[in-house]
């Protein structure tokens, strides 16, 4: 039996876990997916908000605004990529300026340091790329841009060091509890059980509370697409600029990326299927179309890739981060944006009250800091020849667009949780990530997955399941 | 740090070609520097025959190709290393490399010549809608797969676009048993070799739907199916007309794209038509001792060609080496009225009057044209041509005295007398 089993192995999922080793005790953390952060973590707009934008009292709004003030610490002590760009929101339109107070107004209610308000001519001042048709803009310097995936990366990575249990394609079908105790069945008759449940499950923890709760959700998936430009045009915003919310919606981003391309999305369309990923033509369309609005500079021949994701959508509109009616199930529920700007204030408080719950002790080996991969290509010469002379598979480059060595290759396969497809790969070390889109790199890789997990070539795939990349050998 | 005359990045055809014509010019000091294991570059993977017929007058397949200019390379002793990573040139012509044998090195080199090749336009490039499951690959990708590493990427295939590495894998996922359903082309005609469509396609009888495309992908792990529509006039596709095919694989062969990160580094001035540099007669960029050759300049149809004109690439690299100062003036090539581009993109205004070959696509297919070069407005050079196509690289060759009038004109221009 375990002390504690949380499901999900997203940022929330793998936060908590992390948050958590910091006691004694025995975790479980169950996903079903083959690797950490392969749902709404791995592909959203990957922004640290400030927190003017959620209803003041909201736990939006409260858990976005402590969660923001813990990056700078924590990104040093994970080692994931951050920086507090900040963030601008742009007004078009004369009439609508007002609208520009009330939201600074709601972010210092909503405790947002910081906020200032400056005209068009001062917006473009500080980017010279934004559009002439900016009247007026609110500045929020403590907003911020995260690599999410290689955030959840380094929680996981951390909480593993400390003790963590991870289990990967478990997808949890069964929770009972009977006499303090839950039992939690998996889809392939796993069977495992604990004093405590967290619910992490993001698009399908509806389903994993209605197993044991009276109260019912229904998460709404609610689908973004984004398109992402190559980095010889990154120069064109530093500051993540978001437009003003109308009527027509809340508009359309245009941000840099910690890596130093440039995003653009997302749309918002409700969806039945919670694994309903497609990007279509009109969204894609009609996204560049509003991003040109901020930024007329824009060119579609840059863009070198296209994603979409699900947000976690729950008609309650706010997050729900609650002890559950059933004791000791807690649920983590509606977490969308800003949901990863939220994650670490989220985890730290759901431990704690885990931790209170079960009376733990502080975990004596703890190690709060983790080291990210080398990153060859963001080092010194000297450091490059440093690493080189200690493993010689630091000199060998596999993917030339991104400059990542087969060093850093199986380094992210040796981790725990590692890698173990190319998508995996390419979230820890960005390989296959840039301009040629994994043209070159991809025999590579995927011969270096193969030699690392001992496999067949056939049977490595680009994220698990039915998505192996080769059918066998030629005649 | 080492110093050497001659640093060539890329062992493919381009750099192999530019390398045995430096040496036979004279110069010793050449490093040749290839990232592959091996050197030939893409030849290595293009296993099938009509390689060589202008330069050696026989056809051969593209490993052979690449290994008589590597034995040639060899028996000259120039040196060179595989597994070797350019990461870096600076404007003062620093080239910094990275393997696993040498280390991190660092050479100041007297001379460069760029010869990195191209790149597939991947599948964010064109904006292709739909699921992102496994089974989508650019045709070279595809092709290293089936020809080098000996492994299937598909059963039933749909390739779009119609150039020459997409109509030569339509043939040989044929020969290994996979199905090839059809191939899609934007376009109302074919960016590849006329004889590939003949001999890939037609003896094979794979469809070939031109003015289509591919507006949708299906599949949550792997394809399952490419919606196909047909475009209008203006490429838009026409939506009710869609038509699911169903397939486990798409193949990409939608465009080169000439692969110029080291050159953009090194302040190399590119243009917009070729994404390649802008060059002259002697295949230098605006970077003095920076040359560049091959699909990096501009992606040619023919091995041949790019042999050609690496060649010349190597003696003028020689020649520069050897105290050859750069004319500061220079005269635009302007490409007009269909032309879409020319190699080089300028002449020297010197009195060096030697027969030039100029290399130019033009911008739609066009019946009945005359290709002409005016100086000032006086028609100095015509060939009359039934039909040209963008697929088809054209070449004129032009006379030393030919030249002289273009070096002494005020205004170049190539343009399509239809």
């Amino acid at each position: 039996m375990k002390d504690i089993i949380i499901i999900g192995g997203g940022i929330i999922g793998c936060s908590i876990a992390r948050e958590l080793s910091r006691f004694s005790a025995d975790i479980l953390l169950l996903e079903k997916g083959n690797d950490v952060s392969v749902g709404t973590t791995k592909a959203n707009s990957g922004i640290v908000h400030g927190g003017h934008d959620a209803y003041p009292n909201s736990k939006k709004a409260y858990y976005n605004v402590k969660g923001n003030a813990m990056f700078d610490q924590l990104s040093k002590e994970l080692d994931f990529p951050f920086r507090r760009n900040g963030s601008m929101v742009l007004c078009f339109n004369e009439d609508l300026k007002c609208g520009l107070n009330d939201l600074l107004a709601r972010g210092e209610q909503n405790g947002v340091k910081g906020l200032y308000i400056v005209d068009g001519d001062k917006a473009r001042e500080m980017e010279p790329h934004l559009s002439k048709s900016v009247v007026a803009a609110l500045v929020i310097p403590s907003g911020g841009i995260v690599s999410p995936y290689e955030m959840a990366v380094a929680y996981a990575e951390n909480a593993c060091t400390n003790g963590v249990e991870f289990r990967f394609l478990s997808e949890v079908t069964g929770l009972k509890k009977e006499d303090g105790i839950f039992t939690v069945t998996c889809a392939d008759g796993y069977t495992e059980q604990a004093k405590v449940v967290v619910n992490a499950a993001g698009l399908f923890a509806d389903e994993i509370n209605n197993l044991i709760c009276e109260r019912k959700y229904q998460v709404q998936p609610r689908k973004g697409d984004y398109m992402l430009m190559d980095k010889s045009v990154g120069y064109l915003a530093d500051h993540t600029l978001f437009q003003q919310p109308t009527k027509m919606g809340k508009g359309i981003l245009v941000t840099p990326t910690t890596h130093g391309n440039i995003l653009v999305g997302p749309t918002a369309t409700d969806k039945l299927d919670k694994d309903d990923v497609n990007t279509t033509i009109e969204e894609l369309g009609e996204a560049f179309a509003k991003a040109l609005v901020s930024v007329p500079t824009l060119n579609k021949r840059t863009i070198i890739t296209q994603f979409s994701g699900l947000r976690a959508h729950i008609p309650e509109n706010d997050f729900v981060v609650e002890e559950s009616e059933v004791e000791g199930f807690y649920n983590c529920l509606g977490i969308e944006s800003p949901g990863l700007s939220a994650a670490p204030a989220i985890a730290v408080e759901v431990a704690g009250w885990v931790a209170e719950k079960l009376a733990l002790k502080a975990n004596a080996n703890f190690v709060a800091t983790r080291k990210a991969i080398p990153q060859f290509s963001h080092l010194s010469n000297i450091d490059r020849q440093k690493l080189i002379d200690q493993n010689p598979l630091y000199g060998n480059i596999v993917c030339r667009c991104e400059v990542v060595t087969e060093g850093e290759i199986v380094e992210s396969i040796r981790r725990k949780p590692g890698a173990v497809d190319l998508d995996g790969v390419k979230r820890r070390t960005r390989a296959g990530m840039g301009r040629c889109q994994a043209g070159f790199c991809t025999p590579r890789i995927m011969e270096i997955i193969a030699r690392e997990l001992n496999l067949p070539l056939e049977e490595v795939t680009k994220r698990g399941g039915a998505s192996q990349v080769v059918f066998g050998r030629t005649k | 740090m080492r110093k050497m005359n001659l640093v060539i990045v890329g062992g493919g055809p381009a750099g192999l070609a530019a390398a045995k014509a430096a040496y036979d010019c004279g110069e010793r000091d050449i490093l040749i520097l290839e990232r592959e294991a091996e050197l030939g570059g893409i030849l290595n993977q293009c296993i099938h025959n009509g390689f060589g017929l202008h330069t050696f007058k026989e056809e051969l397949t593209g490993p052979e190709y690449a290994q008589r200019y590597i034995d040639q390379v060899v028996e000259r002793g120039i040196e060179y290393r595989v597994n070797a990573t350019v990461i870096d040139v600076s404007k003062d012509k620093v080239v910094t490399y990275v393997s696993a044998v040498d280390g991190l090195t660092q050479i100041q080199a007297k001379a460069i010549i760029l010869a990195c090749g191209c790149r597939e336009r991947p599948r964010g490039g064109i904006n292709i809608a739909g699921m992102r499951g496994a089974g989508v690959f650019s045709a070279g990708t595809a092709q290293k797969l089936v020809n080098i590493d000996g492994y299937m990427p598909g059963k039933e295939c749909v390739i779009l676009g119609s150039g020459d590495i997409g109509l030569i894998m339509a043939r040989r996922m044929t020969f290994e048993g996979a199905k090839v359903k059809a191939v899609v082309e934007l376009m109302p005609y074919s960016s590849g070799l006329n004889r590939n469509i003949v001999q890939c396609l037609n003896d094979f009888d794979i469809p070939l739907y031109f003015s289509h495309t591919v507006v949708d992908i299906k599949g949550k792990d792997r394809v399952t199916g490419v919606v196909v529509a047909p475009v209008d006039e203006k490429l838009a596709p026409i939506m009710d007309k869609a038509e699911l095919i169903e397939c486990d694989t798409l193949l990409l062969s939608v465009g080169l794209l000439p692969e110029n990160e080291l050159a953009k580094q090194g302040g190399v001035e590119l243009s917009n038509v070729t994404g390649g540099a802008v060059v002259d007669e002697n295949m230098m960029t605006n970077i003095d001792g920076v040359f560049e050759c091959g699909n990096v300049l501009h992606v040619h149809d023919l091995v041949d060609f790019v042999s050609a004109e690496s060649e010349n690439a190597g003696k003028c690299a020689v020649a520069y080496i050897n105290g050859l100062e750069s004319c500061a003036e220079k005269i635009a090539i302007n490409c007009t009225n269909g032309v879409r581009y020319c190699v080089p993109t300028q002449l020297n205004r010197d009195d060096n009057y030697q027969p030039l070959n100029f290399k130019m696509r033009v911008a739609n297919v066009f019946k009945k044209v005359e290709l002409a070069v005016f100086a000032d407005g006086v028609k100095v050079f015509g060939k009359k041509r039934p039909v040209v196509a963008p697929g088809e690289m054209e070449s004129i060759n032009l006379t030393a005295e030919q030249v002289e009038t273009l070096k002494k004109a005020q205004h170049i221009e190539i343009t399509l007398i239809k």
